[in-house]
């Protein structure tokens, strides 16, 4: 039945505009998921919390969150079905929910995902069991005995990278099976840099979980602590004055300004031009500055709380600010000849690593990768929450899905994203920049979802007794992300791999929580 | 070609020629003898991610940008363990990440110095210990000097690594 339907049984959440809840026993859970895979909704997560398994999918209207009930009832067989043929990026998330939840889904592929082998396999870091002695001394070696699917054949071979990598890079383990320089497979295991995220999460009081929500992806503190208050406001019922909102869009957007810089300068060096990297990390080393004057810090991981945010604006920060703006407007077209015009570059960015729209369509991929692979999904411009209702921001897409759109599509948005900043400075509301709010009634649900530099981050709220978190589950869309890079890299050769893989600059923290 | 040679040419030299009066000149003074007593002029650094949230790496590019210029100073991040004087650690230790971390420190080549930068190499930070966290670097492995901050200033981590070098403790090692 059409996904209208259900959306008349769901009942409405607080958070995200739009968002709503709707739930269901096993086989409603299958029929609703088979009902948006062909709406073209998209998967954005699943997590588990009390006795119930919920997953989330972005709908035209918003985020739609099926609540699968009683899965601890006895039912003979795995308890959730899985979802992993509708929707590829489920494998993963079900092999992940088991890890921590104990929740086994239907799907064939039972490999751990997070589990190295550092607890006990009988013990469920979410579940109810106390946390059992830590076992020191004897380091998780997991990771080594991971069974990777091999490729056979003549002159096949492979190359193991990681989880340590030559540069200042977050670790995971990249698996290529290869023909000579070509390559025929590649095959991620992530999970290394997993530091109990969610389970750290219902040892906090709501009033404090920005700070940990901001540490998800350091690279997304505003997008990920946004959508933590945007969760919390929503279920406490706070009015967050319009002033702290405009900021806030004001820190989101220097928040890419900032990423996008850094790739557009690494994206150059990965290729041999070193030129592109002093370029590109002055000007955001003059950015991070100018946003240091302005919120008292460089990459703003505490700068949003609960209600507003941190430390107003002053007059020199908005001139600095100001300042940085006219600098980007004024250079960035001048990079961009130069780099558009280069024929070194161009050999290596066009036509290397392309993730077509169809496959990107396919894999749910999402943001900026998405954007690049002809996908026209921009919360900001599809779902706006205030201020962006007021603010149209111009949605960038490019059809062709290789490196050099990913690199197009970042000048693009850097040129946005200047004006939007300038246009935020020019009618900033006054008033306050923070409200109080009260800690909302144990059981609700909030839902917080901001598009960020990389893509949507979500975050799913559960409020507890006292003012507790009862459980909170982070999203970052590197989960849609990192398995549409192993089918970008097909056919490519190795060396190309830094560069594919920087083009897309995922996130290793935001997964493995 | 005319285009990239008129950009370098109007930008000019960024780096910060800070004045005599700032502590970061008397720190880069101080870099420079303490690599050219210690060392014999360079210095390189074997960074590993044990389990940051990310925000210390990006601190660590920035060290590698124009203003900052730390290739300038000879010292240098270097692929391999075995090239390295000083392992530079970041996020609390994860023990999905505690086994690649101890044989990285093995691999690098005695006498060896270990910095524990960011807030979460030094305590666990907000994450803390727990069954996927070690907490402190020093818990894991010997730990010369503790840079603290979330993440540490570029400025912190030249002061951090200066302290590696100069430190009593880590002269008794060697």
């Amino acid at each position: 039945m059409p996904l209208a339907q259900w959306l008349k049984r769901a009942q409405s959440l607080p958070g995200t505009p739009g968002a709503c809840v709707l739930r269901a026993d096993a086989s409603e859970y299958l029929q609703l998921a088979r009902d948006a895979a062909a709406s073209g909704a998209r998967l954005l997560s699943l997590w588990a919390a009390d006795e119930s398994a919920y997953a989330a999918y972005l709908t035209d209207g918003g985020v739609l969150v099926a609540q699968l009930q009683n899965l601890r009832a006895p039912t003979g067989g795995a308890p959730l079905p899985g979802l992993a043929e509708l929707f590829p990026v489920a494998a993963r998330l079900e092999r992940a929910l088991f890890d921590l939840s104990g929740l086994r889904s239907s799907d064939p592929d039972e490999r751990p995902w997070l589990w190295h082998g550092a607890w006990r396999r009988d013990w469920s870091p979410l579940g109810d069991a106390p946390e059992p002695e830590a076992a020191h001394g004897s380091p998780a070696t997991g990771g080594a005995q991971y069974p990777f699917v091999r490729v056979e054949g003549e002159g096949v071979h492979e190359i193991a990278v990681g989880p340590v990598h030559a540069g200042i890079i977050e670790p995971g383990h990249f698996r290529f099976s290869v023909v000579g320089e070509k390559v025929l497979r590649l095959e991620e295991h992530l999970g290394y840099v997993h530091k109990g995220i969610e389970r750290r999460f219902g040892q906090l009081a709501l009033l404090e979980g920005h700070r940990l929500a901001a540490r998800v992806s350091g690279d997304s503190a505003v997008a990920f602590s946004w959508a933590y208050a945007q969760a919390l406001e929503g279920m406490s019922g706070v009015a967050v004055p319009a002033r702290a909102l405009s900021l806030r869009a004001l820190m989101l957007e220097l928040e890419r300004i900032a990423n996008h810089l850094g790739d557009l300068g690494a994206l150059g060096n990965d290729a041999g031009f070193a030129f592109g990297l002093s370029q590109f990390l002055r000007l955001k080393e003059h950015v991070l500055r100018a946003t240091e004057a302005a919120f008292g810090q460089r990459y703003l991981l505490d700068a949003l709380v609960p209600g507003g945010i941190a430390r107003d604006l002053t007059l020199a920060g908005e001139e600095a600010l100001a300042l940085e703006m006219r600098r980007l407007t004024h250079e960035l077209p001048r990079l961009r000849i130069i780099y558009d015009e280069h024929a070194g570059l161009r050999d290596r960015f066009e036509g290397a690593g392309v993730l077509s729209p169809q496959l990107a369509r396919r894999l749910g991929v999402l943001g900026l990768a998405a954007r690049a692979s002809g996908q026209a999904l921009d919360l900001r411009a599809d779902l706006p929450w205030p201020p962006y209702d007021e603010l149209a921001p111009r949605k960038c897409v490019r059809a062709e899905g290789d490196v050099a759109s990913r690199v197009a599509l970042r000048f693009d948005e850097l040129a946005e994203s200047c004006r939007l900043v300038s246009a935020l400075l020019e009618r900033l509301p006054s008033g306050a920049h923070r409200a109080e709010l009260a800690a909302p009634a144990a059981g609700a649900l909030g839902i917080g979802l901001i598009e960020g530099w990389r893509g949507p981050a979500l975050i799913a709220l559960h409020a507890g007794q006292e003012g507790r978190i009862a459980r909170c589950h982070p999203h970052d869309p590197s989960w849609q992300n990192w398995p549409a890079l192993e089918h970008a890299i097909i056919g490519n050769i190795v060396p190309d791999f830094p560069l594919i893989n920087k083009s897309f600059n995922l996130s290793y923290s935001g997964v493995d929580l | 070609m005319l285009k990239t040679l008129r950009q370098i040419a109007s930008i000019g030299i960024v780096t910060e020629p800070a004045p005599a009066s700032d502590e970061q000149l008397r720190l880069i003074r101080r870099l420079n003898a303490a690599i050219e007593a210690r060392l014999a002029r360079a210095l390189t650094i074997r960074h590993v991610d044990a389990g940051s949230c990310n925000a210390c790496e990006l601190e660590l590019h920035a060290l590698n940008n124009p203003l900052y210029n730390l290739e300038g100073l000879n010292v240098r991040f270097v692929a391999s363990p075995r090239h390295a004087d000083l392992l530079l650690v970041t996020g609390p230790v994860s023990r999905n990440m505690e086994l690649a971390l101890l044989r990285t420190y093995e691999a690098v080549p005695d006498p060896k110095l270990v910095v524990a930068a960011g807030q979460c190499a030094c305590t666990g930070g907000i994450f803390g210990e727990s069954y996927a966290s070690c907490g402190p670097l020093s818990r894991v492995i010997p730990v010369d000097v503790n840079v603290p901050g979330c993440p540490p200033t570029p400025r912190h981590l030249m002061q951090g690594i200066l302290a590696a070098l100069t430190t009593p403790s880590s002269a008794a090692r060697s």
